[in-house]
């Protein structure tokens, strides 16, 4: 799924490059192109899997599995869903981001902090404590609840990151004309905020459209636990398939309606001068419903998930620290993490360095492809790998490879967005002033370009590593045999209701994604800087 | 520039590590060529596909490792999942063994021609009536259907007679299972070959109006003894497993077995088998003739699986209804039909 979290900052960006005549493009740039070419149709393999199932399974049979009653209960579930979560993600997010950025909220740089935690907790985590605390949630409402808490902070770090840096001047000329706080907020700021909520909006139904684990456990069905259900009892039936078709129909209508209503207007600021550092609105009476607010949102999407993973880890005891099994999934997890993030930031590099530096028709399509792959649900991507590997390569069916391939597939925008972004801000006359300078091109772009573009690069690679982490459906059709990971251990030790068993992956998986979200929350911030 | 300096050494740092990590990873987990080295005159390595309880499975592995040195990798599933994914792999199918928890999926994968005979000394250890008459694969196993309900909303006489009452609109909103599992899944083939394919598709459309959906056995019991719901149908061991722990999830639940040959008597066979395309043959014969033996039974006997022993004359453990009283109904074990089970079920809107 593509993360936008600094979406807003590219859109305007990467217009200079446009500028001015245009040179045959040298040897560097076609290899790169081929290599991007390369990578685009390799990340088409899922959607063309989908498509050439569906016409294999034929009219009539395609037919009869999609329109019949259990897809209509499907349906009925995720579009609820979808649309009672995403408003509240956003309200939560946008409220939240506003709160802390833009009013006199005691401790407020705490406060920023801590509503992009609950990031670290991966969603089935949180539904696992919820059921602890609360053994016969299910339904709906629960799915509702465990996803808003899971994923508004998806809504809050792009939208705190484009408020801190809004031209206060402009709401300033809205107050002198006599808007009133409230009206101005929603004439003046809130406008300037679309791309931040569209794009977190996308995000968030992106992932209530792939996520497995946290509602199977509340026993909520949606696409994706349908999907999950039907491979278990079949393997690669077509039943599954067809739900997976109704899927990936769903997520390219998401992709379109983003970028229709991400719109053309330009919301950067022109012309030179120093931005005035944004005014903070008092809160008076309000600052201890503020704060009571805020306590409230931490405490049951962050709190919570925490004190029951640990009460779990009391409750086990010593006896749950099984080394010989703990030990080798956290190894699994950080190696798959690692060179999975390692291996989407080298891929992504060739399509940002296009989109940047050579934007047209040509990167557009290119990166487009990308999104189309990224926004397919691990579950998809892992059943096309599956098949396509055991017939076409089967020497890569259950290998590492072909699971980093995944991942990289999976994840390939959060790593691209964020190199874009960097891309940008590295100047091109610097690259050209080294090569004036005598140095070989290769040379000059190791040296200039790449160092410059590490920071935001090391952005994107923490957003990967983050995701795989948590990523559960795809490693668990992929994963090569014997393969533990956290997030698979975890699950089927939750499954079996072994839920002291699973609390030390929790808490692990919690552990390692901590720093990574932390990383992620300063880098929007400075990439919204710019 | 110090900054991104170190940001630059720390991502050749991670990616280093990455490497390293990646190169451990594949190395341990790809299929070893030189596995005949390994050692010992027995030892090797052999990948078992496991549909069958990890912790259970995992037992077995440990105590034939050790008696034998053969090094077992586990690739853990769903029986029908893993049945499906052997037949797609075909002759490339890493997979030496296939364990399973119900005996559907093994006549799926026989019925694709791919498991090998299994050897006699092994078939010799199994009673006939707990593996199928073709010895192309073997019952390792067995687990009884049961309903547990909750005591404090059922009374004895409102229990039903048969499994098939539970589609009447009495019992509506009154019972769980988990139909996304093989045991389930087992049950209904049971059905289907007991009273036939109408039998057994009214039966489901009925138990779509009746039931709620869990995933799993044990999270089916535990919403019983919660009160969330009167009765489940799951398999005994659930139960009996819960109540050796700390009985949390099991102390207001008692099992009830339908018996007089009853669908909802029906015992099922786990199955155990070696597929044709092994390249440690000799290993995945000597595996399966230990867990059939009797060290391996009596893990059964002796462990916290609570699933039946059936060969080497090792008895049940004393904690279970001995299998002789539970009047199971007579199923070929090779006749269960997995695939036309998923397609019934499909139908119906359960899965």
């Amino acid at each position: 799924m593509p993360i936008d979290l600094a979406a807003p900052e590219t859109s305007g960006s990467t217009t200079t490059a446009g500028r001015g005549k245009r040179p045959r493009p040298p040897f560097g740039v076609s290899a790169v192109s081929v290599i991007a070419v390369l990578i685009a149709l390799f990340s088409l393999i899922p959607l063309g899997y989908v498509i050439v199932m569906t016409a294999a399974t034929g009219w009539d049979t395609a037919v009869g599995l999609i329109f019949r009653e259990r897809v209509g209960e499907l349906l009925l579930n995720t579009l609820l869903l979808m649309a009672i979560t995403v408003p509240l993600c956003v309200a939560l997010g946008v409220g939240g981001a506003w709160l802390v950025e833009r009013t006199t909220l005691r401790g407020h740089k705490w406060w920023a902090v801590l509503l992009a935690a609950p990031l670290a907790i991966p969603a089935f985590v949180n539904s696992y404590a919820w059921v602890s605390a609360i053994p016969s949630l299910g339904g709906l409402w629960s799915g509702v609840l465990i996803a808003t808490l899971s994923y508004f902070p998806l809504v809050y770090i792009p939208a705190a990151a484009t408020l801190s840096r809004l031209d206060p001047a402009i709401e300033q000329s809205a107050a002198s004309l006599g808007l009133g706080a409230w009206r101005t907020f929603f004439r003046v700021v809130l406008p300037q905020l679309r791309i931040a909520m569209t794009g977190g909006a996308l995000l968030v139904s992106l992932h209530l459209l792939a996520e497995y684990g946290a509602f199977a456990m509340i026993r909520f069905d949606t696409f994706t636990t349908a999907i999950m259900v039907q491979y278990q009892s079949t393997f690669n039936g077509t039943a599954g398939n067809m739900l997976a078709s109704v899927l990936v129909f769903f997520c390219l209508i998401l992709l379109l309606a983003e970028v229709r209503s991400r719109g053309t207007a330009r919301y950067a600021r022109v012309g030179s001068g120093a931005q005035a550092r944004a005014l903070r609105l008092p809160l008076h009476a309000y600052q201890a419903p503020s704060q009571l607010f805020l306590m409230c949102l931490t405490a049951l999407a962050f709190g919570l998930p925490l004190v029951f993973v640990l009460r779990w880890i009391f409750a086990g005891g010593t006896q749950i620290w099984v080394a010989d099994e703990f030990l080798p999934a956290l190894l699994q997890t950080m190696g798959y993490g690692l060179a999975g993030a390692l291996a989407t930031t080298v891929v992504a590099f060739p399509m940002a360095y296009l989109a940047v530096r050579h934007p047209g028709w040509f990167s557009k399509a290119l990166e487009l492809s990308n999104y189309v792959t990224s926004s397919m649900p691990g579950i998809v991507v892992g059943l096309a790998f599956v098949t396509v590997s055991i017939r076409v390569a089967p020497g890569f069916y259950q290998t590492t490879a072909l699971l980093i391939a995944a991942y990289v597939l999976l994840f390939l925008p959060r790593a691209l967005v964020n190199i874009r972004a960097g891309l940008a801000q590295a100047p091109k006359e610097l690259d050209e002033a080294a090569q004036a300078l005598g140095k070989p091109p290769l040379v000059s772009f190791i040296r200039v370009t790449l160092r410059l573009t590490a920071p935001a690069a090391a952005g994107g690679a923490a957003l990967v590593f983050l995701a795989i982490v948590n990523e559960l459906t795809a490693t668990l059709l992929l994963s090569p045999n014997g393969t533990r990971t956290l997030a698979t251990e975890f699950w089927s030790k939750s499954s079996e209701i072994d839920y002291a068993g699973a609390a030390p992956y929790a808490l692990l998986m919690i552990l390692i994604s901590a720093p990574m979200t932390y990383l992620l929350f300063q880098q929007s911030k400075k990439v919204a800087g710019q | 520039m110090k900054i991104r300096t170190n940001a630059l050494a720390g991502i050749a740092l991670a990616a280093t590590a990455a490497l390293g990590l990646a190169a451990c990873g594949s190395g341990s987990s790809t299929p070893a060529a030189s596995s005949a080295a390994a050692g010992g005159s027995n030892a090797g390595e052999i990948t078992v596909y496991n549909a069958q309880h990890e912790s259970l499975t995992k037992e077995w592995i440990d105590a034939f490792t050790a008696e034998t040195g053969v090094k077992v990798t586990l690739r853990q599933g769903s029986d029908t999942e893993m049945s499906n994914q052997i037949i797609q792999e075909g002759a490339a199918s890493p997979a030496d063994v296939f364990l399973t928890e119900n005996s559907p999926a093994m006549a799926q994968v026989e019925n694709a021609g791919l498991f090998a005979d299994v050897d006699t000394a092994t078939i010799d250890q199994v009673p006939a009536e707990y593996r199928p008459s073709t010895g192309k694969w073997t019952g390792i196993a067995a687990r009884s259907t049961v309903l547990v309900y909750d005591k404090a909303k059922l009374s004895e006489d409102q229990l039903p007679k048969s499994m098939l009452d539970l589609a009447k609109p009495e019992w509506k909103g009154k019972w769980a299972a988990s139909p996304s599992g093989a045991d389930f899944q087992a049950i209904v083939s049971a059905l289907l070959e007991l009273k036939g394919e109408a039998a057994a598709e009214e039966w489901l459309k009925g138990m779509k109006e009746n039931f709620k959906a869990y995933k799993g056995n044990s999270t089916a019991m535990k919403a019983v003894n919660a009160g969330e719901v009167d009765a489940a149908l799951i398999y005994h061991y659930y139960y009996y497993g819960d109540q050796a722990k700390t009985g949390e999830n099991s102390k207001n639940v008692t099992p009830y077995y339908f018996k007089n040959q009853d669908p909802g008597a029906f015992v099922s066979v786990s199955g155990g088998g070696v597929l044709k395309s092994s390249k440690n043959a000799a290993a995945a014969q000597s595996f399966l003739k230990f867990i059939t033996g009797k060290k391996g039974q009596e893990v059964l006997q002796k462990g916290n699986s609570f699933e039946y022993a059936i060969a080497s004359d090792v008895p049940a453990n004393d904690k279970l209804v001995p299998l002789t009283e539970l009047q199971a109904p007579t199923v070929d074990p090779a006749k269960l039909n997995s695939e036309k089970v998923t397609e019934l079920m499909t139908k119906a809107g359960l899965l």
